[in-house]
């Protein structure tokens, strides 16, 4: 391996408690994707840390270019070549596409900011991106994915060689994840090379050349190009063969638990919403992201109150107005942004448990302290939350469990319609299938499912029944028998079925 | 009790210091001053301790004692008030202000900071309307009884005994604990600072909340007011209770409530005003300090414990990763 431009050997990284990498090992050769995979906390964002110098390794080496290097900070890390793209963006919003290129390093002359140069060069690198928009729009009027490459070509105009990209798709729509891929293997034509984190085997498939995987702050395998298959790859990341839960039985369908006649988002006034959901049913929606999925969710929850129609749940009709009301219902949605949106981070794993129904079970206006630790009990033991104790606060646990707690807040208020915005978003594989397999638990018992997902695979695995929308209005209906990937994705891209029911 | 360890030890320091540095410090007189000092101001900072938890902030605190702290010797003596009721229309006044924020702030959704600045001008430009921009008292008899309130004391051993704005502090402290940690609706209040948004989502009316919040500041507000104009007999409405809202927040703040929501203890909010008030006494007695460094001394004991408690909670923080 001659030509390395990156060589990582031994790395070990501790931090108090913790060994997040060791002894790890990655080669990136020149104008090469590998794609880094492995469940989360399996060390793969540490590992970049250290490569983009924003912390050091304990110990190891990184060679670039077969010359040990010490990274001090991301400056050093920027001037040999390797520029990291976080996953949530590190953009100025309220700054031009330009000055956000050049922030911290705007080119001078007589000390002053030489505009003309860093337009020419923003001119010049966001071509080599193929983005189309002018250096000074500023950059909130742009799509994210507009920003996503805008963060490549900041990273390209500092002549990056090795552009680490975490995550890039996890907010980007179809079309925008495409032309990303584009770009990337641009890339990679003009001697680039990309080391892509990413948890969308799909993705990794269609680009990688080779993919290395990271287990438990180890490295698991890696694969060549001819041997990236799907459940190769899974079987590396957690050790195991994954269960498909694909073969499960169908469910026992009751009654009609959620009516929806004629419902209208804020975003979408000019489509109505029809549909329903039986009790023990799961149901799926499928659609390209902004096809007003989630905004449907927030209406039937109250969160954002539609602007007409009407909602039948447990006997009551009417538009919720407000969450409380919502609840008092009978429905509880599990929002998308589960940090920002779930939970209270800074507080107990019991606080979060209790918080939905902490005014049934009060003792008049006081909080019942012993209430509330068996509630949370039952929830740790029904979920498999783990957490060192109920005092444990919700920043400190990871994905899946965070989840499972924000899952056991409304569990504890037994509702008979659940809402759930892409309920794994983030979340690693294995404890992906525990949320799939507590899913099916609840519509067995009797719980009306109704989940939104961009994973196609999910939809697939998890639903009865797919609803699948297209900007605003529900496209068309799919049945168990008749999901297929094609299917879906014409009804999301807005093609209407020929034979649909 | 981890989270106003800093404080305290700011305390205990503060009295050392100073009781080395004067031995009028320790006497009964000064000692049962600097208690009546702290309820006065504590009732203060415990309102403005509820809007610092959900997130927000309240900068018209030392206008309401303006307004209410000159109306009410406005109201009894100029106007003949009976006492009783120009006490509960000085509440009401607070109820009403506290609303007119909260209301703003979640059903218009204004920025606090703007909402309550504005507050701060206004109520003391109407005070100095109403009144005349003259200053306003009980003057020296006829009000002995009602101002009782303000002044008298419980005597214990020698000089030393307990002022009755202490006692009131005390009495509203174990309140607003109960309130806060006890209640469900202190639990919201906790968590809609820590996450509005998830909050909601959960099912809480947090408008009402916020509100709630608000209400409680400018009530504590204008009953603080009505104490102070008890306790003081004679105000100028053109600079009373200037800087209050200041000392409310600094107190908070040194108690270790975060201005990015969601923290704080009532002990610790009372510990910090125990300190601004030490500290005050400090510059009063010891000679070589000078009173107009005032402002310079508590600024930099304030910054050095913000940045203590900050050390210490990343230390914190890494070690629960650990």
């Amino acid at each position: 391996m001659g030509d390395c431009l990156l060589e990582v050997r031994g790395v070990t990284k501790r931090f108090p408690g913790v060994v997040a990498l060791s002894g790890v090992d990655l080669q990136v050769r020149e104008a090469e994707v590998v794609a880094l995979i492995g469940e989360n906390g399996a060390g793969k964002s540490t590992l970049m840390k250290i490569l983009a110098g924003v912390q050091p390794a304990d110990e190891g080496e990184l060679l670039i270019e077969g010359k040990a290097r010490q990274f001090s900070g991301v400056h050093e890390a920027q001037e040999a070549g390797v520029a990291l793209i976080h996953q949530e963006l590190n953009l100025a919003d309220n700054l031009t596409v330009e000055e956000n290129m050049f922030l911290g390093r705007e080119p001078r002359k007589f000390g002053w900011i030489n505009q003309k140069l860093i337009h020419e060069e923003a001119q010049r690198v966001l071509e080599m991106v193929g983005l189309d928009v002018a250096p000074d729009t500023i950059l909130s009027d742009l799509t994210l994915g507009k920003q996503q490459l805008v963060e490549i070509a900041k990273a390209l105009s500092t002549k990056a060689r090795v552009i680490i990209m975490d995550e890039p798709t996890s907010s980007l729509s179809l079309s925008e994840a495409e032309r990303l891929f584009e770009v990337i293997c641009d890339l990679r034509q003009r001697g680039v090379s990309v080391i892509y984190i990413s948890h969308r085997l799909g993705e990794v498939k269609e680009l990688a050349d080779r993919v290395v995987v990271f287990r438990d702050g180890e490295n698991a395998g890696k694969l060549e190009r001819e041997e990236i298959e799907h459940d190769a790859m899974v079987r590396l990341m957690v050790g195991r063969d994954v269960s498909q839960f694909y073969q499960r039985t169908p469910h026992e369908l009751g009654e009609v638990a959620l009516l929806v006649k004629g419902l209208r988002s804020v975003e979408h006034p000019e489509h109505t919403l029809d549909f329903e959901v039986r009790a023990g049913e799961v149901v799926g929606v499928a659609g390209l992201v902004g096809a007003g999925r989630s905004e449907m969710l927030a209406a039937l929850f109250g969160a954002q109150p539609g602007l007409g129609g009407e909602v039948t749940v447990g006997g009551v009709t009417g538009l919720p107005r407000s969450p409380a009301e919502a609840l008092n219902r009978g429905l509880a949605l599990v929002p998308e942004d589960r940090k920002g949106q779930g939970l209270i981070l800074d507080m107990a794993v019991k606080e979060n448990m209790s918080l939905a129904s902490l005014r049934r079970d009060a003792k008049g206006p006081f909080v019942d302290q012993t209430k509330e630790e068996e509630l949370t009990k039952e929830m740790t033991e029904a979920l498999s939350v783990k957490t060192p104790g109920s005092w444990q606060l919700a920043r400190y646990l990871s994905g899946g469990n965070q989840q499972k707690i924000v899952l056991a807040k409304w569990l504890a208020l037994k509702p008979k319609v659940l809402l759930l915005d892409e309920p794994t978003r983030g979340i690693d594989i294995g404890a992906k299938e525990e949320i799939y397999l507590l899913m099916e638990r609840f519509a067995k018992e009797g719980m009306a499912v109704l989940f939104v997902s961009s994973e196609m695979e999910e939809i697939m695995g998890v639903a009865d029944r797919a609803l699948v929308m297209h900007e605003g209005r529900i496209s068309g209906e799919l049945g168990r028998e008749d999901f297929t990937e094609e299917a879906i994705m014409e009804l999301a891209t807005g093609r209407t079925l020929k034979n649909a029911s | 009790m981890k989270n106003i360890r800093g404080i305290l030890v700011t305390l205990v320091v503060v009295y050392v210091i100073t009781a080395f540095l004067n031995e009028n410090f320790l006497g009964g007189y000064n000692q049962s001053k600097q208690l009546e000092r702290t309820g006065l101001y504590g009732i203060l900072s415990l309102g403005v301790a509820f809007v610092i938890i959900t997130r927000g902030i309240d900068l018209s605190i030392g206008s309401v004692v303006c307004l209410v702290g000159c109306g009410l010797p406005w109201l009894v003596v100029r106007h003949g008030w009976h006492p009783a009721t120009a006490v509960g229309l000085g509440l009401l006044v607070g109820l009403v202000i506290g609303l007119f924020h909260g209301l703003l702030i979640t059903k218009l959704k204004l920025q606090p900071f703007v909402v309550t600045l504005c507050g701060l001008l206004i109520y003391r430009g109407a005070t100095r309307g109403i009144t005349d921009d003259q200053s306003q008292g009980f003057g020296n008899s006829g009000y002995e009884s009602f101002r009782e309130w303000g002044t008298g004391e419980i005597e214990l051993v020698g000089k030393f005994s307990l002022p009755y704005p202490f006692l009131i502090l005390v009495v509203l402290s174990i309140a607003a604990w109960i309130f806060l940690r006890k209640t469900i609706w202190g639990r919201y209040l906790f968590a809609l600072g820590n996450n509005e948004e998830a909050t909601r989502l959960s099912g809480v009316n947090t408008d009402r909340m916020i509100i709630l919040s608000y209400v409680i500041c400018s009530m504590l507000a204008s009953l603080g007011g009505m104490l102070f104009i008890l306790n003081g007999n004679s105000a100028q409405p053109s600079d009373y209770g200037n800087f209050f809202e200041l000392y409310a927040i600094a107190a908070a703040v040194l108690g270790g409530c975060s201005l990015r929501g969601g923290e704080g203890t009532i002990l610790g909010v009372i510990i910090g005003t125990a300190v601004m008030q030490l500290l005050k006494n400090m510059i009063n007695l010891v000679t070589w300090l000078e009173t107009h460094m005032e402002f310079f001394i508590v600024g930099l004991v304030l910054l050095l414990a913000v940045v203590m408690d900050e050390i210490a909670k990343r230390r914190a923080a890494k070690k629960r990763l650990g």
